[in-house]
């Protein structure tokens, strides 16, 4: 398999990678409340898939199955050969997460943040690493502030970089645009694009279709658990969206 | 990443935190000071502390100032949303719950490490009895309570309520241990002391640590796997 994603630094007693994401009917209840309905997708190596829909339309919930927090009620996930029951530790050392809440601790330092990640991934060469993230992340003169004294745009690029610092397969970024300057949102499409083209499986949900468009390979509608293709043809992603939310309706 | 240097890592991060704010420290133990302090007044009468009066106390503000650190402590996690980032990671779950544990007992030690002398000075408790012993029942009872306390705080950090039930469900599972802590530190304070009772309340709270710990280590992984 060609392994242009895969993480060098990250050693675990299972060996895992994968080119392919499977997702396969999966549902996902919470109590009475249907999260997600019998959803079925596939991503693959050097693809972005943009997840789209309203709020609440369950695009955080495939996200958290995605990256193994939630177990779904019915279906299940494959990650090339592997599942979550065989290989939970190590599969997470692949799977990259930027969820809305920015999972960095406001009380330590931006590279002390990485540094601590990093530690936890048990990255080789850390500190060549958190230097280099910093650097990406443009943050090197503000290495050893505390995160929390950071705006929100500057924390997303922190926390954007912490989720990339052990090279993951999988990428799963829930609404990575939040707070970003215009600048900060080019140089992420540029990063994006430079992770598509590194063999990273990159699965996206925003709201932001405008910025987005720039980037995905493949969008996907979600809307009350289900999701659709966001129908081709001609048209902006927002119209062509809004077209398949009106034919679904 | 081995099981001890992931227990480290994140204890190490809980300490580093704590030592920069120093917000739980200086709390828990103006809290815990506060609350020896007020019972000396109705407790103390012309010098003479009321029999078993230490003992409880002193465990008393163990239990409070322990509360108010764990329910602190996973207030930090919930902000960022980071203790999701640590069961992200490819560390074992099991690992996760001790350094968290660890942290909260170091600070909890330290706690006692001031209330401690605090007690014998103002209720005359003589410290110096049997002070291994003495460490030995602290040690261990506060494992106990922080252990539970550690289990249920993760699972409550969703919950709206937790601060309300994390005391509600917390006390009445580790009154055994306060009792064992209460019981075997008078044992040492009375006036006859009676250090083979020490002892066996000592040996109680090592079976408690055991149980409680062993099922906290089983039932993490799951739990917070939801």
């Amino acid at each position: 398999m060609d392994r242009p994603g895969a993480s060098p630094g990250v050693s675990f007693a299972v060996s895992v990678d994968f080119d392919t994401v499977h997702v396969d009917d999966v549902s996902r209840h919470y109590g009475r409340r249907r999260a997600l309905a019998h959803v079925t997708l596939q991503a693959q190596q050097g693809e972005i898939l943009g997840l789209f829909g309203p709020n609440g339309a369950g695009k955080s919930t495939l996200i958290s199955i995605l990256s193994t927090l939630l177990r779904p009620s019915g279906g299940g996930v494959r990650y090339g050969a592997h599942t979550v029951a065989e290989t939970g530790d190590a599969l997470r050392g692949q799977i990259g997460v930027l969820g809305h809440d920015l999972y960095l601790y406001g009380d330590l330092t931006a590279r002390e943040n990485l540094r601590f990640f990093g530690r936890l991934y048990g990255l080789d060469r850390l500190e060549a690493r958190v230097t280099d993230a910093l650097a990406r992340a443009r943050l090197s003169d503000r290495a050893d502030d505390r995160a929390g004294s950071f705006s929100r745009g500057l924390r997303q690029r922190l926390a954007f970089e912490r989720a990339l610092l052990h090279d993951p397969r999988l990428v799963l970024l829930d609404e990575p645009f939040t707070g970003l300057d215009d600048d900060s949102a080019q140089v992420l499409i540029e990063r994006l694009g430079t992770l598509r083209d590194a063999g990273h499986i990159v699965v996206m949900a925003t709201h932001d279709f405008d910025t987005a468009e720039a980037v995905v390979n493949r969008s996907l509608c979600v809307d009350r658990g289900r999701a659709w293709p966001v129908a081709d043809g001609a048209g902006t992603l927002r119209e062509r969206y809004r077209r398949t939310l009106a034919e679904r309706v | 990443m081995g099981f001890l240097n992931t227990v480290w890592t994140i204890a190490r991060k809980d300490l580093v935190i704590e030592a920069r704010s120093r917000e739980l420290a200086y709390t828990t133990l103006f809290f815990s000071v506060s609350v020896v302090l007020v019972f000396s007044f109705s407790f103390v009468v012309e010098g003479v502390a009321l029999t078993d009066a230490a003992a409880g106390i002193l465990w008393v503000s163990i239990a409070f100032a322990g509360t108010l650190a764990l329910g602190r402590t996973f207030e930090r996690e919930r902000q960022s949303d980071t203790l999701k980032a640590l069961l992200l990671s490819p560390v074992e779950r099991p690992a996760i719950y001790i350094g968290k544990l660890v942290g909260v007992l170091l600070l909890m030690l330290v706690v006692e490490a001031v209330v401690t002398p605090v007690v014998g000075l103002l209720f005359q408790a003589p410290l110096d009895r049997a002070p291994l012993l003495l460490v030995g029942l602290l040690v261990t009872g506060t494992l106990g309570f922080a252990g539970v306390g550690t289990l249920f705080a993760a699972m409550l950090i969703r919950a709206q309520s937790r601060d309300v039930l994390l005391p509600v469900l917390l006390y009445p599972i580790t009154v055994p241990l306060v009792i064992a802590g209460v019981r075997g530190t008078a044992a040492i304070f009375a006036a006859e002391p009676n250090l083979a009772v020490a002892q066996a309340w000592l040996s109680m709270l090592v079976f408690f640590d055991a149980v409680f710990l062993t099922l906290a280590l089983w039932v993490f992984g799951p739990v917070m796997g939801e």
